[in-house]
């Protein structure tokens, strides 16, 4: 890591430099006003001051287009901020479909990180250079924020519910992780580092570290563990084919089964009900880790299509 | 010309300040004036230990390891700093001490509307204030002043429900002082005063007292809900009891954001009310100005979401609250625009209260330009919860609310106290506050660009070279805010006698004694002509002169 004193951050990130580009367009327009106004009250505070007691200046009269030039013009100039700065948000805010999905679980005061294959890291994340990554993201107790300035990159981790933070790293190099929300004693010290890689080099990596199971496969294990198949398929809905597909509900609503309705299943099952059954599963808060809800998550997703109709004839 | 004579200054008759000495007579006042005093004593004491936190943290930044003090006392130290200088300084600074000392002079009353209820706003003040310091000698609270769930409610082992508490009751002060500003300029200015009359101090702390009365009735319910969920666990804003986080940002910023509103407008008044004195005219585009202070308290409620951009707010939302956070920026800057016009041509005097205001004024501008930085959204994705924000709202905070505080405390000492700051000793401690003031926060916006996050006890080593700037500049405000606690005192016994009028002012605050009798005039003034008739004055005369 570069620890040298420096004025701006690394640029690591696609979003990095458009970042910086509207930063250094609004560092213009703020010197600009700040310049304008310091020099207009020197210049005032020398050229009127006052030079007898007895003075009394007369009257300016309030000027309509003056008032009208200095509403108008910062508010064109805010307009123009806020186009382009929305532009960049909602860019950032978009992840490609093809990006690399990586599980993260923030908890007092570290980060778990699991990859795809199963390789697990703490407080690192290995990624592959010009990837576009994907974090799927929650905490197993506050809030923390998942914080890496190379990338410009920043988005809170909060228990009960997923967040996402997607970028696509730029340049090889290690970059700093930190928590950015106040999490309690030792937020400080919720730190880490991105490594971004070659992609052979990433491979190699990747290759090098003993993965524990693949969270789809530790996820096949945990709902046989926890006996879920006792239900699921029969007395409760099937989870064959369920990620991604409109699922009715008791009340007549409709929900998409996704990564937060899965796991709002798993905690509060009786929020949910799907339409035809009742309501006997119990909750599994305090029974399965944040981790595991994500193992479990991954393994349904991996019952897709192809099987559930096998099933189903 | 105001048709009122005033007594003369020649001393020895009763003031407010010398018709009773006893104790009772002042914890028991219903004199807006005195009750005013008891809030500057009061608040000058929470900003003393605000301070001293302040002081022991730049002191641990000096280094990037954690030293000097635990990281358990560092996360107590910036909630305490945070609390004491929010709730117990800022808010009520000037609100509580100039208004409540203020507005009656200004509109020609002999008290507020309620002087009980006022008296009672203190003493919930402090009884909220003893709740806070109860908390902190028992070991203090550690959530940082925003309280985040469920950190705060489930998780901190430290005394949150007694802040909380201490929180909730000081509260109700602010919304009683505020109710009792409405009904006060409502009814009872002074014959010949209509709205477009009143100094703008009046209209900024008019607007003020609405936010009071709007927003923390919802504060109060919300560290409510904070203190139910810790006790008695029932699930509001932690989600392994049901609860969401995300709603708790949403009910704190609702206060909390329009609160930093409760700080600058009063300060916009003060400025209004020096810049026209010192440069003898009246203000530029006056209805602009009051307008906009108006137009700042409604666009103030409606940006609270502008500091939940990374929370997990949805797009949509955050583009709206994003947009409209632009929108404050406008009748802010017309604000600057309209002061700084009023200079031109004017007689200009570089006295105390207007070197604090010219400071506020260039202090404020940076705070609201870097504003529009962190209202860009895909730019504070990079910088919230960094130094950048922490710079960003210290140079609204301390640059803008503080500097007019002390523009303020200077501009009306006399009024109060019957005596003279001395005059050097002002200048100087003005300049050094501004200096200081620079040097600690200028370096905190490049930190925060880098990257270093807020409320961090140990930081990357990169970043000594800046705080160590910081905590150099921190220290030369922190003499800056001394000396006047210093002269100030001093002066009362050895100030030179000021005289009802001793900057030539406008206002109806002028025109009677300084310090004022009990009842503030002898016969209830009549009201002829606009606010800051600085062109109609009367500059000769024998009226003490301020070098």
């Amino acid at each position: 890591m570069d620890t040298s004193f420096r004025l701006l951050p690394e640029t690591a990130s696609t979003m990095a430099s458009q970042v910086d580009a509207l930063y250094f367009f609004l560092n213009a327009v703020a010197a600009f006003f700040a310049l304008l106004i310091f020099a207009l009250i020197l210049y005032f505070s020398l050229r009127y001051r006052r030079r007898s007691e007895s003075e009394r200046p007369a009257p300016v009269a309030t000027n309509l287009k003056l008032e009208l030039l200095w509403t108008i013009i910062p508010f064109l100039i805010t307009m123009v901020l806020f186009s382009w700065s929305a532009r960049l948000f909602i860019q950032m805010s978009h992840s490609p479909k093809d990006a690399m999905r990586i599980n993260v679980v923030g908890k007092q005061w570290m980060w778990k990180i699991q990859h795809q294959d199963g390789q697990r890291e703490i407080n690192a994340l290995h990624v592959p250079v010009g990837k576009p990554i994907e974090l799927m993201m929650t905490s197993q107790d506050v809030i923390h924020s998942f914080y890496v300035p190379a990338f410009r990159a920043k988005q809170d981790v909060l228990p009960g519910s997923y967040s996402r933070l997607a970028f696509t790293p730029t340049k090889v190099g290690e970059y700093h992780l930190f928590c950015a929300e106040y999490c309690g004693d030792q937020h400080s010290g919720m730190i880490g580092k991105v490594v971004v890689m070659e992609p052979d080099k990433y491979d190699a990596w990747l290759a090098g570290v003993i993965p524990d199971e693949p969270p789809a496969l530790a996820g096949e294990r945990l709902f046989a563990q926890y006996g879920c198949m006792a239900c699921h398929g029969q007395r409760g809905p099937t989870m064959a084919g369920l990620y991604g597909r409109k699922v009715e509900l008791n009340d007549g609503t409709t929900v998409v089964a996704d990564e937060q309705y899965l796991h709002e299943s798993i905690f509060d099952p009786a929020n949910k009900i799907v339409r035809g059954f009742t309501p006997l599963m119990p909750s599994f808060r305090g029974q399965l880790t944040e981790e595991q809800v994500m193992q479990l998550i991954a393994y349904i997703k991996s019952l897709q299509y192809s099987q559930s109709t096998q099933e189903q004839q | 010309m105001t048709t009122v004579p005033y007594s003369s200054s020649l001393g020895r008759e009763t003031t407010y300040l010398n018709h009773s000495h006893k104790i009772r007579s002042w914890l028991l006042t219903l004199d807006h004036k005195r009750i005013a005093i008891l809030y500057m004593i009061s608040i000058t004491f929470f900003f003393v230990i605000g301070g001293i936190a302040a002081v022991l943290m730049r002191l641990e930044l000096m280094t990037p390891q954690g030293d000097l003090v635990k990281a358990e006392t560092y996360n107590k130290l910036f909630t305490m700093h945070g609390v004491m200088m929010v709730f117990f300084f800022l808010i009520p600074s000037i609100p509580a001490v100039l208004g409540n000392f203020l507005i009656p002079l200004m509109v020609g009353a002999k008290d507020l509307a309620f002087p009980r209820l006022n008296l009672a706003s203190w003493y919930l003040f402090m009884t909220g204030g003893i709740f806070a310091l109860v908390a902190l000698v028992a070991g203090g609270v550690d959530t940082g002043w925003t309280f985040y769930t469920p950190y705060s409610s489930n998780y901190s082992n430290t005394y949150v429900v007694l802040t909380v508490v201490g929180i909730f009751i000081n509260g109700f002060s602010s919304i009683l002082t505020g109710l009792n500003f409405i009904v006060t300029i409502h009814t009872m200015r002074a014959p010949g005063l209509t709205w477009f009359r009143l100094p703008l101090f009046c209209w900024s702390l008019y607007a003020t007292s609405l936010i009071f009365i709007l927003g923390t009735p919802v504060l109060a319910i919300t560290l409510v809900l904070v203190g139910v969920e810790r006790i008695f666990h029932i699930g509001v804003f932690d989600p392994s009891l049901g609860g969401d986080p995300i709603l708790f940002q949403h009910l704190f910023w609702f206060y909390s954001h329009p609160a930093v509103y409760i700080m600058v407008l009063p300060s916009m008044g003060v400025v209004s009310e020096v810049i026209t004195c010192f440069s003898r005219k009246r203000i530029f585009g006056y209805a602009f100005v009051a307008f906009s202070s108006v137009a700042i308290a409604v666009l103030g409620f409606l940006v609270w979401g502008h500091h939940l951009f990374v929370s997990g707010q949805s797009i949509y939302g955050g583009l709206i609250f994003s947009i409209l956070s632009f929108m404050v920026a406008i009748p802010s800057g017309v604000k600057v625009f309209n002061w700084t016009a009023t200079l031109y041509k004017g007689s200009i005097s570089l006295q105390t209260p207007m070197l604090y205001v010219l400071g506020f004024i260039g202090l404020f501008t940076i705070g609201g330009l870097t504003g529009l930085y962190v209202a860009s959204i895909a730019v504070d994705v990079h910088v919230t919860d960094t130094y950048f924000i922490i710079a960003h709202f210290h140079y609204i905070m301390v640059g803008g609310a503080v500097m007019a505080y002390m523009a303020g405390i200077h501009f009306w000492w006399p009024k109060m106290t019957g005596k003279m700051y001395p005059e050097w000793w002002g200048r100087f401690s003005a300049l050094m506050i501004f200096v200081g003031f620079n040097l600690t926060f200028f370096p905190q916006f490049i930190l925060g660009y880098l990257g270093m996050p807020r409320r961090y006890y140990a930081y990357a080593p990169e970043f000594q070279a800046l705080n160590v700037l910081s905590t150099a500049g921190a220290s030369i405000l922190g003499i800056g805010y001394l000396l006047p606690l210093l002269y100030l005192l001093w002066s009362l016994r050895w100030g030179k006698d000021a005289g009802p009028n001793p900057f030539r002012a406008t206002g109806l605050e002028w025109k009677t004694s300084s310090p004022p009798p009990t009842e503030n005039f002898e016969k209830t003034p009549i009201v002829n002509e606009e606010a800051y008739a600085y062109h109609r004055m009367e500059m000769t005369g024998d009226t003490v002169a301020t070098h």
